[in-house]
């Protein structure tokens, strides 16, 4: 579980994140959501130790990121797995490397044992007919995989991932969300997805909160979001036509 | 103000390049392939250039010593001067800054750009040593291409001489006349230094570099625009240190 209280963050004395104070649950899928520009990206990155905030606290599992020394803080990164929107696989590596980088860079396992838990976290994904290719030899949607492996094979407490399914189909987009939510549900990870995608809110949204502007402005789950009267929460799910009409037959 | 940062921020970069090594396996699987990517395939576009750069200077040398009172072994003997103490380490370090200095730039800035360098962080792993510090050791290996420019530029003064007609004992003879051992010395400690600068102002370029592809490109134009500036100063300053 990760507690945030009163999170601030700037850049150039521009505030980005305005005193957000949330929870995200363990063993759920937690959704971060607003529109382009609302500091979902920052928050997250808050979250992973790449910026840090300039007041508040944030709390992985009753410890606090303001009581962490620097080699503390470098173990807890180390429990964090995260898959990037463009999944930042190393072009070098093939699938297989890609996946032991990890334990190769961070474990003493043995190079047997690195392949066989990296050969599990790519049969998890479903993945073992690609495991020699590169990364430019897969499409998109195999390619958020073999992240969502890399992130994994760490058995990490903390999973993140940043719009995991963008530039994806909207089928492929939600076999990644299912992958997301069953790993969490299978492994008992704090899952926190950045999103601003509607269908991924709809299927995997155990917890959602909606940012506008760099303040919490709702949270709840997905299927409160489809009847909240908060006018930025329904501006934003219901802004395509169709999802206006859905909202009619609801 | 802004050049006083950048200056800062180079040299914390280096000094964070150091930190929290690698393991030692994975150190040396880099380090190996830094060396075939920086040095080893640096060696034929050096070969080429030397060579005939090394007859263009024979050539210009025979030019400028027309004159029936002056002997044929100065040919030999400022060919050997030049390429020792200004065209191997200075001339090639400027194309190596082209070519090593560019596509270290655009590896490591595709890198940032790709989030592959965030995805380093995040794993808790110093993208700086696994990215940087490799650089900096296959650079130590440098001097070894400096020393194939000198040899085969000197050879190519020496088959272009041929071809002039020039006696090739006196070129000879040049090449050996009044060696001053410290010349050398002078050119391998210049070059030492450029491959540090060859290492790490092109990573700070990319490693530091901001936005998407396009930025890419640019920002390895400006660290081969940086890179010479700074090997062009530092060899001055080396220059007067040492020379005179």
């Amino acid at each position: 579980m990760i507690e945030i209280k009163n999170i601030h963050k700037s850049f150039d004395g521009n505030s980005i994140i305005k005193g957000i104070s949330t929870s995200f649950e363990k063993g759920k899928t937690n959704l971060i959501i607003g529109q382009s520009g609302s500091g979902k990206t920052v928050l997250l990155k808050c979250l992973l130790g790449l910026h840090n905030p300039d007041s508040g606290e944030i709390i992985y599992d009753g410890v606090s990121n303001l009581k962490m020394t620097e080699s503390e803080k470098t173990l807890l990164r180390r429990q964090m797995g995260m898959v990037f929107q463009g999944s930042a696989l190393f072009d070098s590596m093939s699938v297989i490397e890609n996946v032991m980088f990890p334990l190769d860079m961070l474990t003493d396992y043995n190079e047997e044992e690195i392949r066989d838990k990296a050969k599990k976290a790519i049969e998890r994904v479903e993945l073992t007919k690609a495991i020699e290719k590169l990364p430019s030899e897969i499409s998109g949607g195999m390619q958020k995989r073999v992240a969502i492996a890399r992130a994994i094979v760490m058995n990490p407490k903390y999973l993140f991932c940043d719009e995991p399914n963008s530039g994806l189909d909207p089928k492929t987009a939600i076999v990644i969300d299912k992958l997301i939510q069953e790993i969490t549900r299978e492994f008992n990870i704090t899952t926190i997805v950045n999103s601003h995608d509607m269908n991924s809110v709809v299927e995997i949204g155990e917890k959602i909160v909606f940012l506008v502007s760099g303040v919490k402005n709702w949270e709840g789950t997905n299927k409160e979001i489809l009847k909240t009267d908060n006018k930025s929460v329904t501006d934003f799910v219901y802004s395509s036509e169709l999802l206006k009409k859905v909202k009619n037959h609801l | 103000m802004f050049y006083l940062s950048d200056i800062g921020r180079y040299f914390i970069m280096i000094k964070m390049s150091f930190f929290k090594p690698s393991k030692w396996k994975i150190q040396r699987k880099l380090i190996f392939k830094e060396i075939n990517d920086l040095i080893i395939e640096s060696i034929p576009i050096v070969a080429i250039l030397s060579f005939f750069i090394g007859g263009v200077v024979a050539i210009q040398t025979a030019l400028n010593l027309s004159s029936p009172f002056l002997s044929k072994s100065l040919i030999g003997f400022a060919t050997r001067q030049s390429v020792i103490l200004e065209f191997a380490p200075t001339f090639m370090s400027i194309i190596m800054a082209g070519k090593v200095g560019s596509y270290i730039t655009s590896s490591i800035g595709t890198m940032r750009v790709t989030e592959q360098i965030d995805a380093l962080e995040v794993m808790g792993i110093n993208p700086l040593n696994y990215l940087v510090f490799p650089k900096i050791i296959a650079l130590l290996f440098y001097p070894f291409v400096i020393t194939v420019a000198m040899f085969i530029a000197i050879f190519g003064g020496f088959v272009a001489m041929s071809f002039a007609g020039v006696p090739s004992e006196a070129f000879i003879s040049g090449i050996q006349m009044d060696f001053e051992p410290f010349h050398v010395s002078y050119a391998y400690i210049k070059t030492i230094l450029f491959a540090f600068i060859l290492a790490t102002v092109p990573s700070y370029h990319g490693y530091y570099m901001k936005g998407g592809a396009l930025e890419v490109g640019k920002a390895s134009t400006l660290s081969f625009v940086w890179t010479s500036i700074i090997i062009i100063i530092v060899n001055f300053i080396i220059t007067q240190l040492l020379l005179s």
